[in-house]
């Protein structure tokens, strides 16, 4: 028989997510899924999942869940407190919810994304081969909301317990490593020196589409309008006001600002876990 | 792929420049729409022939196509360089036609920009074959190229804040039908009565429109009737 989860309290951004949706960009699809994938295949594997099982991708306030049978959860990513009807238990490791009791995953102590993985995983329909919920496009389903009941898979007989269980910290600066492209020649010598040089923050206006920054402006040879070209996870895009937006796996698939250098994927998971403010340093790899 | 390295400098080969796009992907720029829809045209042809090297994702877009996802982009960028190109003939794959009430709230700027009666705005967006050179914004929403220059219209300066599902719109070189109701910024010239089909997740290619497919749009009259 299906496990459920009902939905006690959604928080102020609880999305489903997996590893997303591939080979539909040239319809306008974006990717989607986990923005701190590391995060969401640790928390899985925790439980016997597989690595890309649907998982519950929260946003710096948690959300609270009610399992109509006793299920097994990791609630990993940003650290938070994490309680059992009332009582407080363990962050990062497997937890037994009984039937009926609440699970709540409280505010982050750091960090921004919390992710609640539930052996079996979360069994919404798939969309498009992923269960992830794609804010830009509204695939998939729509983000928590009081009341909503999630069906869970079936768990794995045997969890294949790792020894240790690495979560990284969340970043109190974030390092973005890129390489200059597809449209760096859009830019003055002084701009790619500033991109380089200065210091951005986080600012809190950031998304699942992009982390925007707060800092210089990045300067451009001509005023020139770009057509509109396709986008990379990753690509640095530099609108009219001059700041980086680094499009994170919510990002148009095409767009029409110049795309100064593309951040390597394997950094996007702590920028996906740099709060508003972080200051961020942008390198040339 | 730093640039001053290989593909780092666009690499120049009948007026192909391919760029790099981080460690996994190549941006190919062209000259021109109907030199990009042939190029992604031919990228789709090797990828079924089995002679193009795994490609994730193939996003054509305005007068570039992104190949991402791929394993050794330069590699790739040298073969891409040294490709002929065929051009593509204007017959190239069926025709899907949309029917239209040509009811927009921007009929009479259309119209005045166009310097025409308000009637005859219908009859010149009727007469011409379009193909989907891209899409983006949102799902199934294909940039459509093939209205002549001289009927080429500026955006809106402010957005609307809310374009029904089945507008039809005009904005610089492009035409398009909004799959979903969104904010934009187009001139809006009609309706498609039910735009359903243009994105319906319960058929195997949910998009009506794909990038290449060619387009017509067909008048109904008063009566409803095309």
């Amino acid at each position: 028989m299906t496990v459920k989860l009902t939905v006690v309290r959604p928080g102020a951004l609880t999305t489903v997510q997996d590893r997303g949706r591939r080979g539909h960009a040239h319809l306008g699809v974006p990717r989607s899924g986990a923005l701190d994938a590391p995060a969401m295949s640790l928390a899985n594997r925790l439980l016997g999942n597989a690595p890309g099982a649907a998982v519950l991708e929260t946003t710096l306030t948690g959300c609270a869940l009610r399992p109509d049978r006793g299920v097994t959860v990791v609630v990993g990513g940003a650290p938070c407190p994490v309680t059992v009807d009332g009582r407080p238990t363990a962050w990062g490791v497997p937890v037994r919810v009984p039937a009926g009791a609440v699970l709540d995953a409280g505010g982050v102590t750091a960090g921004v994304r919390s992710y609640v993985a539930v052996a079996g995983g979360i069994a919404v329909e798939p969309v498009l081969g992923s269960r992830a919920s794609d804010l830009l496009s509204g695939l998939g389903p729509a983000p928590l909301r009081d009341g909503d009941v999630l069906p869970l898979g079936a768990p794995a007989h045997q969890p294949a317990l790792p020894d240790a269980a690495p979560w990284p910290a969340p970043p109190t600066e974030l390092t973005l490593p890129l390489r200059l492209g597809p449209r760096a020649d859009w830019f003055t010598p002084a701009a790619l020196r500033t991109l380089t040089s200065a210091t951005y923050r986080v600012s809190q206006h950031s998304n699942r589409i992009g982390l925007r920054t707060e800092g210089p402006p990045l300067e451009r040879v001509s005023a020139g309008e770009l057509a509109s070209e396709g986008m990379v996870l990753g690509a640095v895009q530099v609108p009219p006001d001059g700041r980086p937006v680094v499009f994170l796996h919510d990002h148009p698939t095409t767009g029409g600002y110049p795309v100064i250098g593309v951040v390597a994927e394997t950094a996007l998971a702590a920028a996906a876990q740099a709060a508003a403010g972080t200051p961020i340093r942008f390198t040339v790899a | 792929m730093t640039p001053g390295r290989s593909v780092g400098a666009p690499t120049q080969s009948r007026s192909v420049e391919v760029r790099p796009a981080g460690r996994h992907a190549l941006l190919v720029e062209l000259p021109d729409a109907e030199r990009t829809g042939a190029f992604h045209a031919e990228l789709l042809r090797r990828r079924a022939a089995g002679t193009l090297p795994q490609v994730e994702e193939i996003v054509p877009g305005a007068r570039t196509v992104l190949l991402d996802g791929v394993a050794h982009p330069e590699e790739l960028a040298r073969r891409i360089a040294d490709w002929d190109v065929p051009s593509r003939a204007d017959d190239d794959g069926g025709v899907v036609e949309i029917f239209v009430r040509y009811d927009g709230p921007d009929l009479g700027q259309v119209a005045a920009l166009w310097g025409v009666g308000v009637d005859e705005v219908a009859a010149r967006h009727s007469a011409y074959t379009y193909r989907v050179a891209f899409c983006g914004f949102a799902p199934g929403f294909g940039y459509l190229t093939g209205l002549p220059a001289e009927l080429h219209v500026p955006r809106h300066d402010t957005p609307r804040t809310r374009v029904p599902a089945g507008a039809v719109a005009l904005a610089g070189p492009y035409s398009a039908v909004y799959p979903r109701a969104t904010p934009g910024g187009w001139q809006l010239i009609g309706t498609m009565p039910d735009p359903a089909p243009l994105w319906d997740l319960s058929r195997e290619e949910p998009a009506l429109l794909t990038p290449g497919t060619r387009v017509r749009f067909v008048a109904e009259t008063q009566d409803g009737t095309p």
